[in-house]
């Protein structure tokens, strides 16, 4: 199994929490919502309801292909002007609480992440989403991690090395 | 360069280094200060400020005898931002989603008033 750094079961995410994995170039995120795990579950497999929360509230969202089933596969494009972004994956696992899915930005089509969304019932009407986020290496997770901003990744090294350069080394 | 930022990943992950950067934040601090409050040997201590300094989150000044260290907050800024950044974005996106739950329950629970199974209202 993956390397859980799993949090007490007294703590509360009403904010989304996040935490980069110290063994494997991973991020877990941890989200409470007030639903219960099957309304959660339909919000990510019903392409409609999907539409309606995935993109930025800057793009525009179209999604080209929506199997989410075990063994199906996706195809989504963010517009924001004259540019655009595609994602595609498969769906290797459809749970009842649980979605498996690779996750590629067509940018760079050999850059595949794996991701494991958990839905865990909390018992008061809320349930508990944990995202995994699995890239293939410590640099491709950082380059996510650093994607939303916005100086690309190859600045924020640059300014990185800057700062290193300074100090002494 | 992209090691480095691996190892201030790497750096942060653990709960007592992230206490000393914390504690870092307020002032430098001599490697006994820092060790105090941890019921660890200095050698741990000393071992956990290495791997801070090989991540370039902290100095250790040449000149004085106590040799106290510093964060470079520059660094640790950086990092934290960009995290939370990414943070931000996801908490958006699920912000979102918590509009379409809200409307899909509302869907769900057609009337208006809400459902009582537990008997009489108080």
């Amino acid at each position: 199994m993956t390397t859980t750094q799993t949090p007490e079961k007294t703590t509360r995410y009403p904010e989304a929490a996040i935490l980069p994995d110290e063994h494997v170039p991973a991020v877990h995120i941890w989200r409470d919502f007030e639903a219960t795990p099957a309304q959660l579950m339909r919000a990510h497999t019903d392409a409609d309801l999907f539409a309606q929360w995935i993109g930025p509230s800057s793009l525009t969202t179209r999604i080209e292909e929506w199997a989410c089933r075990t063994n199906g596969a996706y195809r989504y494009v963010s517009t924001r002007g004259e540019e655009e972004y595609a994602f595609r994956g498969t769906f290797p696992f459809v749970g009842d609480d649980k979605i498996v899915q690779t996750f590629t930005w067509e940018g760079m089509p050999e850059a595949v992440a794996l991701e494991t969304l958990t839905f865990e019932d909390l018992g008061d009407g809320r349930t508990r989403l944990h995202a995994f986020s699995l890239c293939d290496s410590f640099e491709g997770r950082d380059q996510m991690l650093a994607s939303g901003m916005e100086t690309g990744v190859h600045e924020g090294y640059a300014k990185l090395d800057d700062m290193l350069a300074k100090g002494t080394f | 360069m992209t090691d480095q930022l691996s190892r201030v990943f790497a750096a942060l992950a653990d709960p007592t280094r992230r206490d000393m950067v914390a504690r870092l934040t307020e002032a430098d601090h001599t490697v006994g200060d820092l060790a105090e409050p941890y019921d660890v040997s200095l050698q741990a201590v000393s071992k956990h400020l290495k791997v801070l300094e090989d991540a370039g989150l902290v100095t250790r000044s040449r000149q004085a005898q106590r040799r106290p260290v510093h964060l470079e907050a520059e660094v640790f800024d950086l990092m934290t931002k960009w995290i939370e950044r990414y943070r931000r974005q996801a908490e958006e996106r699920f912000s979102r989603l918590d509009a379409v739950l809200a409307r899909m329950q509302d869907e769900d629970n057609p009337t208006p008033n809400d459902t009582t199974q537990e008997g009489t209202a108080s």
